[in-house]
């Protein structure tokens, strides 16, 4: 086919062994450990939407690495996962990250990222005995501004460049003609050129990214940019893998960080390196004040750690009650600190302060720099955000996946490849695996290497695959390119073409799915409530949008990508409020409430929640699955 | 707005098809003016001042004008990187100004060897990882 058009893409097919959808620390993970394992036998693709220094969620840099096992038991992490995601993981798959973590973290620092450690082990490598400066058990302090390159570096030399494709964006998975529930590649646009990549592939790797901009952000002017997790994760993980069939896991939970209103940079260092505390407007320590509060949601409210769900809980209770705003009182907390310090070590203490936000949240450094805010001296307000949905931090989202064949765990919890979802050859890791959480980047490169790993196996068992597509390619890119359709088709009827009766632009689409999703699906204008009439109605309304988002427009490539990365959103809304509709409790206060069932029902709901949507016909099935503890849970 | 590009110091980095920014910003946000030959943001609410691009920038023309909806006038963060150093000028709505520098990489860019030194592939059915080869893996 000859150069393409706007509108009329060059169709370029490109044959693989295995693809890498997504560039994030998970992929870069993958690409490392799957290149060792198939050297030359196998071919490995990689295809991210952006550059891969500055992609994904480390994009920006990281003030810490939050999972590094070091001195501790890889039992005790799987206890602290579990009690902060209430009660329901998959101990399997979050002990199997912590036994790996700390081999990902070691080899960053080899390959050059800073990793602060203790006076005593100053220079020492952590695999040589270094003991790094930790800001709580499980996270330790790094100068983390240049992280993703320094990952991405090693993922480049692994793969060589020639097999990556940078602005690509993929936008849909493609099932086998002849196995049923087979991968056996997927499509997706160039936003550079007028091309359209067709991969084939007998393996694949969905890892692109958690779900963010689903719901209204509290910010809705240009500041709705300044999301805390990246603008640019648009659910295209979860989206792809329902549309594929894959089996989705606890879809209802969420994650709604509590952080420096607006900038919504880290308080993580705040609250556990400065030791600084919050209060309500009036000074108290509502934390200590609501205490009580907590026991309705036991056993959980004596975890070690109080879940981060219900450290919202109690401070919702002072907002919704009018005793706002919430401060971090740093003023005190560096207070305490200098009692013991000399100036200069007072000085090193305000630089670490503000790298905190300059290595991973640059936005919040201006925040208090426009309002002339300084920590030592003016406290900062606290915030609740707009929710999130993701499986790598705080959040356990995703997609159902066989787990590792040497743990005792039950045996429909593996079904031979480790990290493979119920789809044949389909994996994923990071925000893409449910029912684990507490990844976060180091756990997500360790979980893309498990991937990389078991998906170099799986080819290797399955040599014989020639990959055939179901469906038609000159169907799927009509479809891709429909709203490039759209617009050519009607742009010239109206004297505004921003404002016309055929077609809906990709921004107006997400503007009104975020509506929706904050004014039923619990978002922040409800104190994050709702109920089952509010959700039906809010489907109701979801499926229209779902129905427009085939009219959506685009009038270049950008606005191509953008259309899509909002369908995406669409289709993570809709199986947030479909899980959210079925699990009739409330297993997350402070991150959202069933008004209709206030409390947590262990009896009844104490399991997973699955889904699957039947990608012939549409039609969802949603299922209860038995949770299991695999090491003593004791609170 | 967040980024902004000063009209005067870009040069549409020499009429290249791609500029720095375009090609490092995570967002596909910056664009190049064709016209002008110019950068600039064509979607400044989606913007997540990671500054990417700021630093990318080969002339320094990139900065980032805080969110005009939550952030008073008058603030900045400029940063400067090197291979092995970022330098930050943090200015206050008031005039005052601190400066911070921090390391970013502690080995040479490009100098990474992914797999030098490191074991060979092992056995594909355990559940270690290569450079795990030997190692006894805990279970539960």
């Amino acid at each position: 086919m000859s150069e393409g058009t706007f509108g009329n893409p060059e169709i370029v097919e490109v044959e693989t062994d295995i693809l890498i959808i997504g560039g994030g620390m998970a992929a870069c993970g993958a690409a490392y450990e799957a290149k060792r394992w198939a050297g030359d036998d196998a071919k490995i693709i990689m295809v991210d939407k952006a550059a891969l220094d500055r992609s994904g969620a480390v994009a920006q840099g990281l003030s810490a690495i939050n999972t590094y096992i070091g001195d501790n038991d890889p039992e005790d992490y799987v206890r602290m996962v579990h009690a902060d995601l209430m009660g329901i993981t998959r101990d399997d798959l979050v002990y199997d990250v912590g036994r790996h973590v700390d081999d990902s973290v070691e080899l960053f620092e080899e390959w050059g990222l800073p990793i602060w450690k203790s006076k005593e082990t100053e220079g020492v490598a952590l695999k040589d005995g270094g003991k790094p400066v930790r800001s709580g058990r499980w996270q330790i302090m790094i100068n983390g501004e240049s992280y993703k390159p320094i990952v991405a570096e090693a993922a480049k030399k692994a793969l060589g460049m020639e097999n990556i494709y940078e602005r690509v964006f993929i936008v849909k998975l493609l099932l086998d003609a002849n196995e049923p529930n087979r991968i056996a590649g997927a499509v997706g646009l160039s936003v550079r050129d007028h091309k359209l990549y067709v991969f084939k592939c007998s393996a694949a790797l969905l890892v692109a990214g958690g779900a963010v901009n689903v719901f209204r952000p509290r910010s809705v002017g240009e500041g709705q940019g300044r999301t805390w997790y990246p603008v640019w994760n648009s659910g295209s993980t979860y989206a792809m893998a329902v549309e594929a069939g894959a089996e989705m896991t606890m879809m209802e939970n969420r994650f709604v960080p509590a952080r420096f209103k607006d900038g919504y940079g880290p308080v993580g260092a705040w609250f556990l390196l400065f030791k600084s505390k919050a209060t309500n407007g009036f000074g108290e320590d509502y934390a200590t004040k609501n205490v009580d509060m907590l026991k309705d949601f036991a056993p959980y409210d004596t975890a070690a750690v109080v879940p981060t769900c219900l450290r919202n809980h109690l401070m919702l209770k002072e907002m919704k009650e009018g005793r706002g705003p919430i401060f971090m009182d740093t003023p005190t907390a560096m207070k305490k600190l200098a009692e013991t310090m000399t100036p200069q070590e007072v000085k090193h203490l305000e630089a670490e302060a503000w790298e905190d936000f300059l290595d991973m949240c640059i936005g919040q450094a201006a925040v208090w720099a426009g309002m002339n805010i300084r920590p030592e001296e003016t406290v900062s307000e606290l915030m609740p955000t707009e929710p999130y949905l993701l499986g790598s931090h705080s959040g356990c989202c995703g997609i159902w996946v066989s787990g590792p064949e040497d743990l005792s765990s039950p045996d429909d919890w593996k079904w031979g490849y480790n990290r493979m979802t119920t789809v044949q050859g389909l994996f994923t890791a990071g925000d893409g695996v449910g029912a684990s959480g507490h990844k976060f980047s180091s756990g997500s490169h360790a979980e893309g290497r498990i991937a990389g790993k078991n998906m170099v196996k799986f080819v290797q068992d399955k040599k014989g695959f020639s990959p055939s597509f179901k469906e038609d390619l000159n169907k799927i890119t009509e479809e891709i390119y429909k709203p490039v359709r759209n617009y050519i088709e009607h742009k010239d009827k109206t004297t505004a073409e921003d404002i016309n009766p055929h077609y809906i632009l990709p921004r107006m689409l997400q503007i009104r799915l975020q509506k929706l999703m904050d004014e039923y699906v619990a978002g922040t204008s409800t104190y994050y409530q709702t109920n089952k009439v509010m959700l039906e109605h809010g489907l109701h309304l979801l499926e229209m949008v779902k129905e427009d988002s085939r009219n959506m427009r685009a009038k270049d490539l950008h606005e191509l990508l953008r259309a899509w990365e909002n369908y995406h959103r669409v289709r993570t809304a809709e199986v947030h409020l479909r899980h959210i509709l079925y699990r009739e409790e409330t297993r997350y206060p402070g991150f959202f409430y069933r008004s209709d069932f206030p409390d947590l029902d262990e009896e009844n709901w104490h399991c997973f929640v699955n889904s699957r949507m039947d990608p012939e016909t549409g039609e969802w099935t949603m299922m209860k699955k038995d949770w299991v503890g695999l090491v003593d849970h004791h609170h | 707005m967040p980024t902004f590009v000063h009209t005067d110091k870009c040069d549409g980095c020499k009429g290249g098809e791609v500029t720095a920014c375009m090609y490092i910003c995570p967002h596909d946000l910056m664009k190049l003016d064709t016209e002008r030959m110019k950068a600039f943001n064509q979607e400044p609410d989606q913007c997540w001042e990671c500054m990417c691009c700021v630093k990318a920038c080969p002339r320094q023309a990139i900065e980032v004008r805080a969110y005009a909806d939550f952030v008073p006038m008058g603030g900045a963060a400029i940063p400067l990187r090197t291979d092995t150093h970022i330098m930050w000028t943090i200015k206050f709505r008031d005039g005052e100004i601190k400066r911070f520098k921090f390391p970013v990489r502690t080995t040479p860019v490009g100098s990474i060897d992914p797999y030098k030194d490191k074991p060979p592939a092992g056995d594909i059915n355990s559940p270690l990882l290569f450079t795990q080869a030997n190692k006894q893996l805990p279970t539960i």
